[in-house]
């Protein structure tokens, strides 16, 4: 019995208990609506983009911590009012060192990482910022979404009918004609009319292997086109123009060249100084990726969803080792295997710096529009005939391009030309590439 | 025409077949390769504990709020004024920094106008020295990573110099 009556008990103080801490949380509310009646939260995004956001998100925790709510937090669970927050915001490191409790505490949960001071931001500009924190967060419309496939679909469906339906309609009509043939031959044989049978002539092969000079004239058209599509599969034997392989990480070169506009040398930097154009480190990535997690919807395309945009950058963070909750490398790396895709044999050098630096080309030169390109494909066939049409009929950059000066004043006299060409200047030099 | 349905049967997921393909493939371990005497079978290596490559120093400032204190106030550029390229750092710069901080620092690179990556000052607000741009060029800061990978040296205090000129125009 008294242990029936402890439950009943215990079940009484949890509904009081409840009751006091919803009463508790409908006064928050009220006490951030009023909050949030004080500031402006239009003006308070612009200001929490402008300088907050590089270290803060509202619902994620990044350098510094997630802050919807912030000042509701803080004054629930620490005490801590408006005037500690705006003393903190405009200058953490000076709290820090008046020995606050609760501003030590967070300086070592976030490893040391000092905030920076904003002792520009006035009081209305705080009041706007926190404004914004204060707001709920918005629900994302899916109905929007949902619509669309379903009309898709239809559109599927409907399609099918009709060919079913025409199907169908000349399935009747052979149905008809073999039965109208069918009629008549029995009307025919009723009548007694005779129907003429076909008069049996000399066939067409036999006139065909007759005539000897019709033979001939075959006979040599095709031995002409076999030998003309057996040239063409024999040259494009190692030639990998549109080779376009399965990347472990669905990178798009359309959404970070071309939509977003990041130069190609930001991640291919070797392009620059050696041989090798480089695949850029994982770290290169995460220059960007360590606050860019999701994409924003804008971004995904009917082929493409969000979600496995989403789940592409979740296989960078898997394979560098980041841990996007709390913030920090877990050390446990995996090398992504890239598939290279332009490759020239062995016995051909070809040095990314010397087009690149001294000659001054545009990558897409030989590249193609890699700013368009979701899946990266070799454009050029990158062959020998190739690089020589284009090394005859580039003429060399000679402005502004310190390398050339001299060689270029005496070539142009040798040659008496204006403009030199890569090959007048040595570009068809077999050593040049093959050594 | 003709040729281009011989090249349709070609898978394009596949790489075509070559001539003598031991004239293609190479004897050496070639850059990126995977190659079993490698840890993780991976070419692309840091270099060892310890050791420095060529043509490249020490730095000797730790990646720490001190280190940053040290760096702001004392380090200097080597370059001197007759080295600086002016044309080559604005070049460099408007590859890697601009596309955040803005072709003219002002923290309003496309990135930020896209509203991919947010909350990025302009070289006026903050209280720089080369000393501390270099550094955080070297190491990075907060979202920031770092950029000593992708420009050498001589570069870094190239962009350095630029940020500069760029910081002393946003103050006009």
């Amino acid at each position: 019995m008294s242990s029936i009556n402890t439950m009943k008990q215990k079940f009484n103080f949890y509904i009081l208990s409840k009751t006091l801490l919803s009463g508790l949380l409908f006064f928050s509310i009220i006490c951030t609506s009023l909050f949030a009646q004080e500031g402006d939260p239009v003006k308070g995004k612009s200001l929490f983009n402008a300088n907050c956001a590089a270290c803060h998100q509202l619902d994620k925790k990044m350098t510094g911590p997630a802050l919807r709510y912030v000042e509701t937090r803080l004054s629930e669970e620490e005490g801590l009012d408006r005037e500690w927050l705006n003393a903190w915001i405009r200058n953490s490191s000076a709290l820090i060192k008046s020995g606050d409790a609760y501003a030590n505490k967070i300086y070592a949960e976030y490893n040391g990482s000092a905030m920076t001071a904003f002792p520009q931001l006035s009081d209305e500009d705080l009041t706007n910022i926190l404004a914004y924190t204060a707001q709920d967060k918005a629900v994302p419309v899916a109905a929007v979404a949902a619509a669309a496939p379903g009309a898709q679909a239809e559109g599927g469906v409907s399609q099918e009918i009709v060919l079913g339906a025409l199907a169908i309609l000349f399935g009747l009509l052979a149905l008809g004609l073999f039965l109208v043939n069918k009629t008549l031959r029995r009307f025919a044989a009723a009548n007694n009319v005779e129907i003429a049978e076909a008069v049996k002539r000399k066939s067409l092969w036999k006139a065909f292997v007759n005539n000897q000079f019709l033979m001939l004239v075959v006979a040599i058209f095709f031995l002409l086109s076999s030998a003309y599509f057996m040239y063409g599969y024999l040259m494009q034997v190692g030639v990998d123009q549109g080779y376009q392989p399965i990347q472990p990480i669905h990178y798009s070169h359309k959404i970070h060249a071309g939509d977003n506009g990041i130069d190609c040398k930001y991640c291919h930097s070797s392009a620059r100084v050696s041989k090798h154009s480089g695949i850029p480190a994982l770290n290169v990535c995460m220059n960007c990726h360590k606050s860019i997690y999701e994409v924003a919807p804008s971004t995904a395309t009917e082929e493409y969803s969000k979600a496995f945009y989403d789940g592409e950058i979740q296989k960078l963070y898997d394979a560098v080792g980041w841990d996007d909750a709390e913030q920090k490398y877990t050390g446990k790396t995996k090398p992504v295997k890239w598939v290279r895709i332009h490759n020239l044999p062995d016995f051909a050098y070809f040095n990314h710096s010397q087009h690149v630096s001294v000659a001054g080309l545009e990558c897409q030169t030989c590249h193609g529009p890699v700013e368009e390109m979701e899946i990266m494909y070799q454009f050029s066939p990158l062959t020998m005939g190739w690089c020589i049409n284009c090394h005859r009929e580039t003429n060399v950059k000679v402005q502004d391009n310190d390398y050339y000066d001299k060689i270029h004043e005496a070539l142009t006299k040798k040659y008496g030309v204006e403009q030199l060409t890569a090959a007048q200047m040595g570009g068809l030099e077999c050593g040049k590439c093959h050594y | 025409m003709a040729f281009g349905s011989v090249f349709s049967c070609q898978n394009d997921n596949s790489p075509n077949y070559q001539y003598f393909p031991n004239m293609y493939e190479p004897i050496s371990y070639e850059a990126y390769g995977e190659y079993d005497i490698f840890p993780n079978s991976q070419q692309a290596l840091l270099p060892v504990e310890g050791t420095i490559s060529r043509g490249h120093s020490l730095y000797e400032y730790e990646d720490s709020n001190a280190g940053y204190a040290l760096a702001l106030s004392e380090l200097k550029s080597p370059l001197a004024s007759a080295e600086l390229d002016a044309k080559r750092g604005k070049e460099l710069y408007e590859i890697y920094c601009g596309i955040c901080h803005g072709n003219k620092g002002a923290g309003q690179g496309k990135l930020v106008k896209r509203e991919k990556i947010l909350g990025v000052p302009s070289y006026a607000d903050r209280a720089i020295t080369e000393g501390s741009i270099y550094h955080v060029i070297y190491y990075g800061k907060n979202t920031m990573g770092s950029y000593a990978n992708l420009l050498n040296e001589e570069e870094r205090w190239q962009v350095t110099a630029y940020v500069e000129t760029l910081r002393a125009e946003l103050k006009k």
